[in-house]
């Protein structure tokens, strides 16, 4: 029973198809078409930085759009009875179920500039605004989809909290805004920690909620990696060093985060 | 004050879930409408289901789907419990090391891992079509299947094991006869969340599947570039339905579960 040897066909399968994988997008991020080395692939990343920022800052918007509305509500779910919850939770949890891409399509038909939001605007008078193809139709499309994501662990750690943790704060003193900052916040930063990374990860890496909602004029790292694997321009060494740059990008964004998160903490038990 | 707060909260959730559900709502009416249009609703029709259903695209990546998704979970199911019993019994070193491994697929954005997969299949001179499709969906289940398992392994009893052997067993009497039923709830789970993974996964197959073989998420994609294609609707209100009926079908089981667990428990 005590044997290791039952992770042996798994540990090849993931050195095969995991280990070897990555290891080929950085040979091919340094090397050109006919296997000279290069570092002309990477430096060329640079000519695309405009693209890098929107992605940034389009995810990075949306994780804390995310934040903000997941939060309230993961603390008001955990405050409502067992039944209730576990109603609401299933409520959160069933539009995920359904395919992004159909979800995505969904917002696509509303926003047009015939669509339905712009009939009922019209039918109150305001002329039709352009919604679709901009970065906000982008970033809602984001929200809308990872939203869940930041939901579930919210709501999984503010459950831990109990009510008479939050009584006691109250009985010695503290009003609504301090027992959120002292109490209620420092206990569920672990469910931001994951929230932020499940959305943050998904948003930067995305390309076909820029494609349909963004049109042509928002594309992100990752419509900028697609083309070069599946669109018209093929060039996969550029691709891979598009995708390890992204890659860099998503390690220092989380670790910034991490570090926030460390300082956050020394200052409440330091 | 107690009053309003809750008023509050209950106004915060509908106005969340109205914001998540009224676009699905739109889509779900949208089906049945007449004409093509997408804002004006003229009558009431099926006609967009039956096309669905004479669209042979759809059906045969239908049809694709549930093979590569049943394949690959049965493989990434064994492969990742056998794993899991390995894992559970190295030193500490060695598994937080191959549990970075694990995380891997997990945490790295899935584009990358599409296609890093596909530089690989292109190395290895694998054609694209269903077989790729099944290793890549087995690569990115895998993880989810052991994230499952390990924690059933970590709950039990180690005494079982010994007792089995005993009373008689060899090792491998011993595994199927109580390490296996010990950690089936994990199996299981491991198992579902593979089939759903599996079944919605758009962006690795995108790289991975070549031009051949279409998976469902990948007939809706390329649907979804004609820009109006009603019959998006009518795929999306089954599936919502479809996914409702299962949601509600769990729920109802586990409540029933629980309160047969709680009468227990009184007449104890």
């Amino acid at each position: 029973m005590k044997s290791k040897l039952p992770a042996l066909p798994y540990l090849i399968w993931m050195a095969l198809f995991i280990v070897v994988p990555l290891g080929l997008v950085v040979y091919f991020a340094f090397t050109t078409a006919d296997g000279q080395f290069t570092i002309a692939n990477i430096s060329q990343v640079g000519q695309y930085t405009g693209v890098l920022l929107r992605s940034i800052w389009l995810a990075a918007v949306a994780t804390v759009l995310c934040l903000l509305i997941a939060y309230p509500l993961a603390f008001f779910l955990s405050r409502a009875n067992y039944s209730i919850q576990r109603t609401l939770i299933m409520l959160v949890m069933l539009p995920m179920w359904m395919n992004f891409l159909l979800r995505t399509y969904a917002w696509m038909t509303l926003l047009e500039t015939s669509g339905l939001i712009n009939k009922l605007l019209g039918l109150i008078g305001l002329g039709p605004v352009q919604m679709i193809n901009t970065p906000g139709a982008v970033v809602l499309g984001m929200v809308y989809n990872y939203l869940p994501f930041m939901i579930l662990p919210l709501h999984s750690i503010m459950t831990k909290i109990e009510n008479t943790t939050l009584e006691a704060a109250q009985d010695l003193g503290a009003n609504w805004w301090q027992s959120f900052r002292r109490v209620v916040l420092p206990l569920s930063i672990p469910g931001i920690m994951t929230g932020v990374t499940m959305v943050f990860v998904p948003s930067i890496s995305t390309f076909i909620i820029s494609r349909m909602l963004g049109g042509g004029g928002n594309i992100l790292i990752g419509d900028l990696i697609e083309l070069q694997f599946i669109g018209s321009s093929y060039n996969p060494n550029l691709g891979s060093a598009i995708s390890l740059v992204m890659m860099v990008i998503v390690l220092l964004c989380m670790s910034l985060f991490n570090q926030f998160d460390k300082s956050e903490r020394e200052g409440i038990y330091g | 004050m107690k009053k309003r707060s809750s008023l509050f909260s209950k106004v915060y959730i509908a106005v969340v879930l109205a914001f998540l559900y009224l676009p699905i709502m739109v889509l779900v009416v949208f089906s049945f409408n007449q004409s093509k249009s997408r804002a004006v609703f003229t009558g009431f029709t099926l006609d967009w289901y039956q096309k669905l259903f004479h669209n042979e695209a759809i059906m045969s990546a239908l049809l694709n789907s549930l093979i590569v998704a049943v394949i690959s979970s049965v493989v990434a199911t064994v492969l990742g419990t056998l794993a899991a019993v390995g894992i559970h019994a190295m030193n500490r070193r060695m598994r937080s090391m191959v549990m970075n491994l694990t995380n891997i697929p997990v945490i790295n954005p899935e584009i990358v891992t599409g296609v890093s997969l596909m530089l690989m299949f292109v190395f290895l001179k694998m054609g694209f079509g269903l077989t790729t499709l099944v290793v890549a969906h087995t690569t990115f289940n895998v993880p989810y299947v052991i994230l499952s398992v390990m924690p059933k392994l970590r709950q039990m009893d180690v005494f079982q094991v010994e007792a089995a052997q005993d009373l008689g067993c060899n090792p491998t009497q011993a595994f199927f006869k109580v390490v296996i039923p010990e950690i089936m709830p994990g199996i299981m789970s491991g198992f579902l969340i593979s089939l759903t993974y599996s079944f919605d996964d758009f962006i690795i197959s995108h790289f991975v599947a070549g031009p051949t073989a279409q998976t469902l998420p990948l007939a809706i994609f390329s649907m979804t570039r004609k820009k109006v294609s009603p019959e998006i609707n009518a795929l999306s209100t089954i599936m919502f339905v479809a996914i409702l009926a299962v949601l509600l079908l769990i729920n109802i089981a586990d409540i029933r579960r629980e309160s047969k667990k709680k009468r227990g428990v009184q007449r104890r």
